[in-house]
Formats: structure tokens, C-alpha cells, sequence
């Protein structure tokens, strides 16, 4: 068995997709076989659609590829949808990109990786792409009676969708099967039974952090199934950013999601930095650097203020603002914005810190270090907190992995998915910092995690205060940014997860297509796996611990 | 010491008015004006207190939060905010639901606050001024309270609302079990005092405070009070009734205006209520503070009007349960239940019995 | 059962004992002081808005009081979402050279994001933003503004208070 696992982490997916896939072959290649893409684009195999289902078992079986990083749908031309696949191996890190391209049917990874099932329905939803052998095709972000697939180039808004009427829920969904003499055919599945007690959590609640609207089955106080409905606030980020250049969609990140607002554009820099083959000074990355973990702690301290919340302590949700502040303080006297900083830009930063800003780090983390204890004694500590956390909730790790749960609550399961050791950037590798991981996968580990690196954060802010370089903040860009045809990615640990973009670039100003990868969609998806059998309180306590914020989601 | 609490006793001007009315009025028609006048007294300072608990509330968990707390309507420290909002919410539509069940959706309310109302007159504000005290009085008060759980179940059922019955079901589970504990503690109480007419309650500790008769017993049975009327007063932590990050509003979703109002009111004075019994169980009702052997000082704080004594204290055991409200995150239903049946109920069960034996043998102050 | 009996009482212990700890760490935090401030009272006193803030765009003017602006247009293609709208003609200076002219900044608050993509790409730090950030109005037409008026102008001209201090 040992020896088993040590094939899986030495061997390279390449050499088994070429096995089990002689067809495979390496997009954007011309026919001498030189590549026409940018130097940093990716490598993205391209794999006939029909066995993609079988391709992806076999690399998950035999090269490890566990982790189905991102899903990602793309506009073909004449009616066909190209579906690329990022896979990565948990345990090294190694990733893969795999394309199919289909015209009206692809099978289904779900089987493969439970990630697939909400990403599926995404590329469902905006290109309409159907499935084949997915439980679940609806819509997941429009309205159930949208007419037409927004994402597609040649998408007319249909006028029909103006003035939407009252929305009515389905209670049965719709599975598509192929029969042996090729025929498709839909199956029912039923969601929600006559008997069932539905209750709507949402989209006005309290404690949904945002509007997201869970329709919820109960027995009594106990939770049977959670059905996330999402979509309430989908601004289209990605179709908006089809028709602008680089820096304009540069704008919209940090509208993302709004407590990683610094993490989200972070990605976006480094990902057309690393295509364009932008330098990036040392002081701005250093400063980067310092603005992410702040960020990072900004965003915990709210989670911590909102789990009190959401498990109805009022007086520890002010002890997080209060600290919160400060930090807000920080940031805005540098970046001149509270919540949406508009900070970083390509080649650096807007602006040089301000000259206190290194103080001012040095006495929060110093501040930050002295009350996490009033937050322990208060909440952390006290019997009934954590007998609403503990033991509740619980996630286990192939779960985490395959729903592709990263950040403090993939950590909380065991598994070690910090994008910031598995996949160092900016200046993560020059500093020393222990990643969190905790064992159990319930909630108060999941709470746990994130308090231990709100002080991981106060010690590399302090190890980059010391480390702070002279120089330039911005390097020199050009006044129009073009990057190269081909796809490009990059990621970074966002306060709740990993964030990725990806950018497939026709050499042109603006991208023909981008995708953020969410990392809360993950995580209501994993609402339902954690909250089934659990009560109707814990339902609340859970979605706190798990920590979604919905602008992120709903992109 | 006596002729002290004797001169403030309202007995003597009570019966006097009484005379005179009689003498002018006949008997009948004298107890008919009595009745009436006291209703209204009542009334008017139920409303009054709802207005200072509720005032008192926003500015305690502002200054537990680092807040500052209500600091516009009426100068600066907001001492007219909450009549602005009563007036707002006498104002307010109350709005008829579809497919509800009207009759009891209109008389819940009316069940909660009634419920609430008879335990506020049964309060001992005064040597001499008992509203309704019977030779079972402290029954009557745990009976009473009994009337709120009825009312919080028909507001949730007829509401037509599932979080609306969700929170009836959760109030209705929570409030019967702790209604025993807290019963077993009053009868603790009433072995210690020998009888369980309140005003004989608090006569009894004319000498020392029951919290301090019974060794640590009593203490530890005026903290199982405090919970479980806490519980019963469906405040935090055991507010899963009307738990607004699970259930929005619980059992009174659906109502508004004035009907809301009564919910908001009631919970308020229940709040009052169960500070009030207990300092009549445990801190002497009325009775100012006696140390044996300090005589003169006993003398001084005689002084001190016996309604002062009250309230002072009364509303120092509400700040105590304010700070617990603010301090301490929801218990979750199996968890209220866990509490009670495992932990609090063996508890006062015990401490009942070591009461009642303490007393036998006379080994109590 | 011993041993069940012993875990049963620790765990009473230590609950309870959790709980007082709690409460004395709330009672520290009630007696520190409060965090809050009252706003708009503090607006003269403790409101500091750091001077990087991104409130409202506003034209620059030389030493001479002359705007900056040679309406070139940058700023209106840089914008994300259309929210500078340049009117300009062309013009013939004393030297015979051509130049353009600005005859109007519009500028519709009511759709910009505070991308700062304007600010950055002017040639001539023609315009900044400032951080007068009271900019609440009633009615959505009065976010739309003409820079290239006066403060005062810009504002007064909607019937609006001006709020940086200057106010009645």
C-alpha cells in the first residue's frame, strides 16, 4: 500500500492521460508543432469529449489528481462549448489542465469529484452546455425560466427576462442519461417530497452573510437536506469584463469578494503579470505581502464577529469590529479605501505606504496579540460555545477534497491546501510561517483555524515590517496591456480559500474570456454534506464556521 | 428596630383611605373604585417600568459592547428614544394575515401579557402593600407564568408561519422544563420559610436574607432561580424562541404593532418578574439588609424605605441577568434541554432535599 | 460509575466556572472605554478622513486658477463604466497651433466606482479625487455633475449643501 502511494506522488498525470488518451494532444500547438501561445501560458491537453468521464477517473485513480481545482466554460464558436478541467494532485501539488469541447452534450465529472456539481450547473447556466449523468441540471446562478446562456458571445438578452414575475421553485429536477442506442433521455429526480417541512433560509436572513437562500428540509429542529439557491446578486463580473481591457477589469475585483478584496485583485495582477511578463519591485511585493495578510486578518476578525453572531453572542461581535477598525484605519490611510481598496494595480501598487504604515502594522499585531485572549476568554473558552461547536459539523477530508473546500475549512479536515506554501507568490517563500491544520473537520476546528492564523498573520506582518525594502512601488507598464493568446492562470490564498483566475487571451486588449475561481461556491455546496442530521442551530453555526461570503459566489 | 419599618409601612394610610371612602361611598362601591384605581396604578406602572427596563437594556449592552448606545432622541443620552418608540408602535398597522388563525392570532397576545400581569401583582413592592397575596402566593406566580408558554404557543401556531412555529415549539419545550427546577427551588425556599404566602416569604427573613440562611445552598438555588427564570423569561442565552439568527423573530414573526408590542413588553417584565421573585426568594423582598450583631447599622439602613429596598435590588438582579444576556452565546434546543434535565434539575433536586434536612435539624442561620 | 460520577461533576465545574470567566472578561471590556463615535457630531473633532480617501472626482486648477484639463479624453476611455462624459472642440491658439478645448466635464457619480483608472492615466493630474464624502442626495439626477464649474457651483447648482466644512 505505502509503495502504492509513492508511484502516486512521483508519477506525471501527462504520461497517464497519454496512456489511457493516445488522442491527447496539446492545444495551441501549430502544425510543426511550435507553439503559438505566450511563454507563461498554460499547458491545456485537449481530450475528446466523450471520454472525458473516464479520462478524468483514471487520472484521479491513478495519477492522484484528487483535487478538481476549477471547472471552467468557454464560448467555441458555432454553438460548441469548450469545458477545461484544472485538476491538481493533493498531495505535491502537481496540476494538469484538460479541454473538452462539445456541442450540445458532455458526460459529467460528478461522479469523479463532487466539485463538479455546482460548476457543472455554472457552465450549464451560462453556456448551455447539459451534462450528461448529472444528478442535478438546473440553472445555478439565473432564474429557472431564463431565457438564452448569457456567456455566449452571440447572447441577446431577451427582453421576456426584463420584467421577471414571482419565481417558482421546481421540487423535482432534471437528470440526462444516454441509452446504449444513443438517445438521450431526462430522468426525474426529486428534491424535495409533498411531506417534506421546507423552509426557506433566505434570501432575507440574518445569518445567511449575504443573500443567499437555502431551502432547508426539516424533521423537527433536524436538518434532512439543504438545496442553496443562489444568484441574487450576479453582477456578471466575468461577461463585463469580456468587454473591457485589463485594467478596467482589474476594477471589479475587489467587489468580489469584498473581505478579500486585496487577495482577489492580487490574483489578477499576478496572473497578467506572469503574461505579460511584468517585473514586479521588490517593495511592492513586500508591500503586497503585508496588505494580504492584513486583509487576511481584517476578514477573520469579521468571521470571528460574525460566528458570535450567528450563535447569538451580541458583545463578542464588537470586540472583532473594534479590532477590525484599526486594521480598516491602516488600510485606508495607504489605500484610501475601506472596503474596496483599489489598491494594487499591474506592476505594483497605487501608491507608496504611507510613512507610519510600518508603525502602525507593529503596534496592531502588538495590540491584536494582547485581546485574542478577552476573544478567548469570551467565546473560544466558554462551555456553551463550545458545545455548539464542537463535535458538529464534521467534514471529513476526502470530502473537503473532492467538493474542493480550501482554506480554513479544507485546513480544519487535515488537509494542508494553503496556496501560499503549496504554490509560494510574492513574498510567502521569504518568510517563515507555520500553515494551520487541524484534524476533526468540525466546526470548532474550523473556528480554531482561523483564529490560530489571525496570529500566524501578526507574525509575518511582523517579519515583513522588518524586511521592508527601498525602492520602487510600481514598475513601468505599457499604457495599452495586451497578453499573448493563450490561457493563463494564477491563485492565492483568499481569506476563505483559494481564489484563482484564469484567462484565455486571444492576443488582444481585453480577455475573451475570464473566470475567478469562488472559493465560497465550494462551500455552500458543502452546507448540505455538513449540516444533514444536524439542528436547525447548527445549520446557522455552521454556514458562520464555514464562512462564505456571497458577492464571491454570485460573481 | 421595628418602629423603623413600621413608619414607612403604607398599611395605616391604606386602611385610612379605605374608611373614608366607605363611609362616603358604601362598601360596594368602594371596593369597586379600589379595584379599578389599582388596575390602572398597575397598568400605569407596568408601562412605566417596560419603558425604563427597556431604556436600561440599550444602554447596558451598549456599554458591554463599547458602544455608546441611544444618544439622540431627548438630549444627549437618549431618554426619550423609547417613548418615541412607543408611540411609533401604537401607530403601526397591525396587519391581518392571510390563511391565519385569526382567534387565537388576536388573543395571544392578550395571553402573554396577562400571564405576565398577574405575577407583576403579585410582586411585594412594600411592607403592607400587598397587590395579591395569598397563603399560596408564590403558586399562584408560578401558575401564572404558565399562561405566557399558552399564549407563545398560540401565537406561533396560528401565525401560519414555519419559523413562527418552530419558535412556539422550541419556547413551549424549553419554558415546561425549567418551570420544574425552578419549582423545586421555590420549594427549597418555601421549607426554609415555612410558609409560601409572600409576604410571609419575606417576613421570614426579617433577621438575615434567605441567600445567606442556608450556607452555600441557597446561593447555589438563587443561581438555578436566576437560570431557569431567565428561561422562562425567554431571554438569552435560552432566547432560541425567538433566536432572529435562526428563526428571524421565532413566535412573533408575523405580528406587528401593538400586538408585537405586547410580546416586547411582556418579555420585559417578565424580566422584571423573575428579578422580583427571585429577590423576594432569596434578597428579602422588601426587607432591608440585616446583619446580626450590627445593630446600629441595621438601624440606618432601616432608614431606607422598604420600596427602595425593592427595586434597588430588583434591579440590580436584573443587571446581573443583563450581563449574562450579553455575555453568553445561544444555547442550542438539545443543549437547553441537556441543561435542565441533566444538570440543573439533579442539582436543585439535591439541594432541596439538604435544604429541607438543614431545616429540620435546624442547622440554618 | 465512579469514574462517570467524577467526569459528570469536572465537567459542572468546569462549565460553570467557563461561564464566570466570561463574564469578567465582559464586565473588563463594559468598564474600557467606548469605541464608537458619534457622527455627524465628531465631523469637526475625531472624523479624520485619511487624505487618500477616493470620495468625489474634482478638477485641478493651476497657480492661476485655470483648470488643467486639455481634454484629451483619456479619462473618459479609461473609465470602466462610462461615467466621465468630455465635451470639447477644437480651437486655434494666439501661436496658430490647434488645440482642444474643454466646454464641459460631466461626471455622474451616481455610476462611478472609485476605480481611481481616470486619476491615473491623466497626463497632466488634471483631476483627483478629494474626500468630501458626503454626497447623499434625493434624487439621482443631482449626481450628476460639471466639474469644470466651481465647488460651490457644482453642487449649489442641484440645490445641495455643500458639506466640507463650508456649510450654513
Amino acid at each position: 500500500m505505502a509503495e502504492e502511494n509513492n508511484r502516486l506522488v512521483t508519477c506525471c498525470p501527462q504520461d497517464v492521460l497519454k496512456k489511457v488518451c493516445p488522442d491527447a494532444k496539446v492545444e495551441g500547438m501549430d502544425a510543426d508543432g511550435n507553439m503559438v501561445t505566450g511563454a507563461a501560458a498554460e499547458t491545456v491537453w485537449l481530450v475528446p469529449c466523450d471520454e472525458i468521464e473516464s479520462i478524468s477517473q483514471v487520472l484521479k485513480e491513478k495519477a492522484g489528481m484528487d483535487f478538481l481545482r476549477d471547472l471552467m466554460g468557454t464560448d467555441e464558436g458555432e454553438g460548441r462549448t469548450g469545458v477545461y478541467y484544472f485538476m491538481e494532485r493533493t498531495s505535491d501539488g502537481v496540476n494538469i489542465i484538460l479541454k473538452a469541447v462539445a456541442q450540445e452534450w458532455m458526460p459529467s465529472v460528478t461522479a469523479v469529484w463532487q466539485a463538479a456539481l455546482l460548476k457543472e450547473r455554472e457552465v450549464y447556466d451560462f453556456f448551455g452546455l447539459k451534462f450528461l449523468n448529472h444528478p442535478d441540471m438546473r440553472r445555478l446562478f439565473l432564474r429557472e425560466d431564463w431565457h438564452g446562456w448569457p456567456l455566449r458571445k452571440d447572447y441577446i438578452p431577451d427582453e421576456r427576462d426584463d420584467a421577471p414575475g414571482n419565481e417558482k421553485n421546481t421540487d423535482v429536477t432534471v437528470c440526462f442519461r444516454k441509452k446504449p442506442n444513443g438517445d438521450v433521455e431526462a430522468e426525474h429526480n426529486v428534491l424535495f417530497e409533498d411531506g417534506d417541512f421546507v423552509v426557506n433560509i433566505g434570501p432575507q436572513h440574518p445569518s445567511t452573510h449575504g443573500v443567499l437562500r437555502m431551502r432547508t428540509a426539516i424533521e423537527g429542529e433536524t436538518v434532512k437536506k439543504v438545496d442553496p439557491i443562489l444568484g441574487y446578486i450576479h453582477r456578471g463580473i466575468e461577461k463585463l469584463s469580456e468587454k473591457r481591457d485589463y485594467r478596467q477589469a482589474l476594477a471589479m475585483t475587489d467587489r468580489l469578494d469584498y473581505l478579500s478584496a486585496h487577495h482577489n485583485r492580487h490574483a489578477l495582477c499576478l496572473c497578467v503579470e506572469k503574461a505579460a511578463g511584468i517585473e514586479v519591485p521588490e517593495r511592492a511585493q513586500c508591500i503586497r505581502t503585508m496588505m494580504d495578510e492584513l486583509q487576511r486578518i481584517n476578514s477573520h476578525l469579521l468571521f470571528y464577529s460574525c460566528l458570535a453572531m450567528d450563535m447569538g453572542a451580541l458583545t463578542p461581535f464588537f470586540y472583532g469590529f473594534r479590532e477590525r477598525e484599526m486594521i480598516l484605519e491602516i488600510l485606508e490611510e495607504t489605500t484610501g479605501g475601506r472596503l474596496i481598496q483599489n489598491y494594487y494595480k499591474y506592476g505594483g501598487v497605487q501608491a507608496d505606504i504611507q510613512p507610519d504604515f510600518l508603525e502602525k502594522v507593529r503596534a496592531f499585531t502588538k495590540r491584536m496579540r494582547d485581546v485574542i485572549k478577552d476573544y478567548d476568554n469570551i467565546l473560544t473558552k466558554n462551555v456553551i460555545a463550545q458545545n455548539r461547536l464542537m463535535s458538529v459539523g464534521f467534514l471529513s477530508k476526502e470530502d473537503a477534497i473532492s467538493i474542493g473546500t480550501t482554506g480554513g475549512t479544507g485546513r480544519a479536515t487535515g488537509w494542508a491546501n494553503d496556496v501560499r506554501k503549496r504554490h509560494p507568490y510574492a513574498w510567502y517563500d521569504r518568510v517563515d510561517f507555520k500553515e494551520v491544520v487541524y484534524s476533526h473537520g468540525d466546526s470548532f476546528d474550523r473556528y480554531k483555524v482561523r483564529m490560530d492564523e489571525i496570529l500566524v498573520s501578526c507574525d509575518i506582518l511582523d517579519q515583513l515590517a522588518d524586511m521592508m525594502p527601498e525602492g520602487a512601488f510600481c514598475a513601468k507598464t505599457p499604457a495599452i496591456i495586451k497578453l499573448p493568446a493563450g490561457v493563463y492562470t494564477a491563485a492565492v490564498e483568499a481569506s476563505r480559500g483559494e481564489f484563482g483566475v484564469c484567462i484565455v487571451s486571444d492576443g488582444g486588449k481585453s480577455p475573451v474570456r475570464i473566470h475567478f475561481r469562488s472559493t465560497g461556491l465550494p462551500l455552500v455546496q458543502a452546507m448540505d454534506t455538513v449540516c444533514r442530521g444536524g439542528k436547525i442551530a447548527d445549520l446557522v453555526a455552521i454556514g458562520g464556521t464555514l464562512d462564505f461570503v456571497i458577492p464571491d459566489i454570485d460573481r | 428596630m421595628d418602629w423603623m419599618t413600621d413608619y414607612y409601612s403604607v398599611a395605616p394610610l391604606l386602611s385610612k383611605v379605605h374608611e373614608t371612602l366607605r363611609t362616603a361611598m358604601g362598601e360596594k362601591a368602594t371596593l369597586a373604585l379600589e379595584g379599578v384605581a389599582l388596575v390602572i396604578g398597575l397598568i400605569l406602572v407596568y408601562a412605566v417600568l417596560a419603558i425604563v427596563l427597556i431604556y436600561m437594556e440599550r444602554r447596558v449592552c451598549a456599554a458591554f459592547q463599547c458602544r455608546i448606545g441611544p444618544n439622540r432622541v431627548g438630549g444627549k443620552g437618549g431618554l426619550l428614544q423609547v417613548p418615541a418608540d412607543v408611540v411609533k408602535i401604537l401607530t403601526k398597522e397591525i396587519i391581518r394575515l392571510n390563511r391565519a388563525d385569526h382567534l387565537l392570532y388576536e388573543l395571544a397576545p392578550f395571553f402573554v401579557i396577562a400571564g405576565s400581569f398577574i405575577s407583576f401583582a403579585c410582586l411585594p413592592w412594600h411592607k403592607g402593600a400587598p397587590l395579591l397575596d395569598y397563603e399560596v402566593g408564590i403558586m399562584l406566580v408560578l401558575a401564572a407564568s404558565g399562561l405566557g408558554v399558552l399564549g407563545i404557543l398560540m401565537a406561533g401556531w396560528s401565525s401560519n408561519s414555519k419559523y413562527a412555529v418552530i419558535g412556539a415549539m422550541r419556547s413551549g419545550a424549553m419554558m415546561i422544563s425549567y418551570e420544574l427546577s425552578m419549582g423545586i427551588v421555590v420549594i427549597a425556599v418555601v421549607a426554609l420559610s415555612g410558609t409560601m404566602s409572600i409576604s410571609g416569604i419575606v417576613e421570614s427573613q426579617e433577621h438575615l436574607w434567605n441567600l445567606f440562611r442556608g450556607h452555600i445552598l441557597t446561593v447555589i438555588a438563587f443561581f438555578i432561580y436566576l437560570i431557569s427564570g431567565n428561561a422562562e423569561a425567554n431571554r438569552g442565552p435560552f432566547d432560541l424562541a425567538e433566536a432572529e439568527q435562526e428563526l428571524t423573530a421565532g413566535y412573533h414573526t408575523e405580528y406587528s404593532g401593538m400586538h408585537f408590542g405586547f410580546f416586547y413588553l411582556a418579555e420585559y417584565l417578565n424580566l422584571f418578574i423573575t428579578a422580583g421573585i427571585s429577590t423576594t426568594l432569596f434578597l428579602g423582598g422588601w426587607m432591608p439588609l440585616h446583619i446580626p450583631g450590627l445593630e446600629s447599622l441595621n438601624m440606618v439602613l432601616d432608614a431606607i424605605p422598604g420600596v427602595i429596598w425593592f427595586v434597588g435590588k430588583t434591579f440590580a438582579v436584573v443587571f446581573l441577568l443583563m450581563w449574562i444576556r450579553w455575555s453568553f452565546p445561544r444555547l442550542r434546543i438539545d443543549q437547553v434541554q441537556t441543561l435542565e434535565w441533566k444538570y440543573l434539575m439533579p442539582l436543585s433536586l439535591v439541594l432541596m432535599m439538604a435544604t429541607v434536612v438543614c431545616k429540620v435539624y435546624g442547622w440554618v442561620f | 460509575m465512579n469514574g462517570s460520577l467524577k467526569k459528570y461533576i469536572r465537567r459542572y465545574l468546569r462549565g460553570t466556572k467557563s461561564l464566570f470567566t466570561g463574564m469578567r472578561t465582559s464586565m473588563d471590556v463594559m468598564l474600557q472605554k467606548d469605541v464608537t463615535e458619534e457622527y455627524p457630531e465628531n465631523r469637526h473633532t475625531t472624523l479624520k478622513v485619511p487624505q487618500r480617501h477616493r470620495a468625489r472626482l474634482q478638477m485641478m486648477t493651476d497657480d492661476e486658477g485655470r483648470l488643467k484639463c486639455i481634454a484629451c479624453g483619456l479619462c473618459q476611455t479609461a473609465c470602466p463604466n462610462g461615467t466621465i462624459n468630455i465635451e470639447s472642440e477644437w480651437m486655434v491658439t494666439e501661436d496658430g497651433k490647434k488645440k482642444r478645448r474643454l466646454l464641459a466635464y460631466h461626471y455622474d457619480l451616481g455610476s462611478c466606482i472609485f476605480c481611481g483608472l481616470c486619476v491615473d492615466i491623466c497626463p497632466h493630474g488634471a483631476i483627483a479625487f478629494n474626500n468630501h464624502f458626503e454626497n447623499a442626495v434625493f434624487n439621482r439626477e443631482h449626481l450628476k455633475l460639471r466639474l469644470d464649474l466651481p465647488d460651490k457651483e457644482v453642487w449649489a447648482e442641484n440645490g445641495i449643501r455643500i458639506s466640507n466644512g463650508e456649510e450654513s
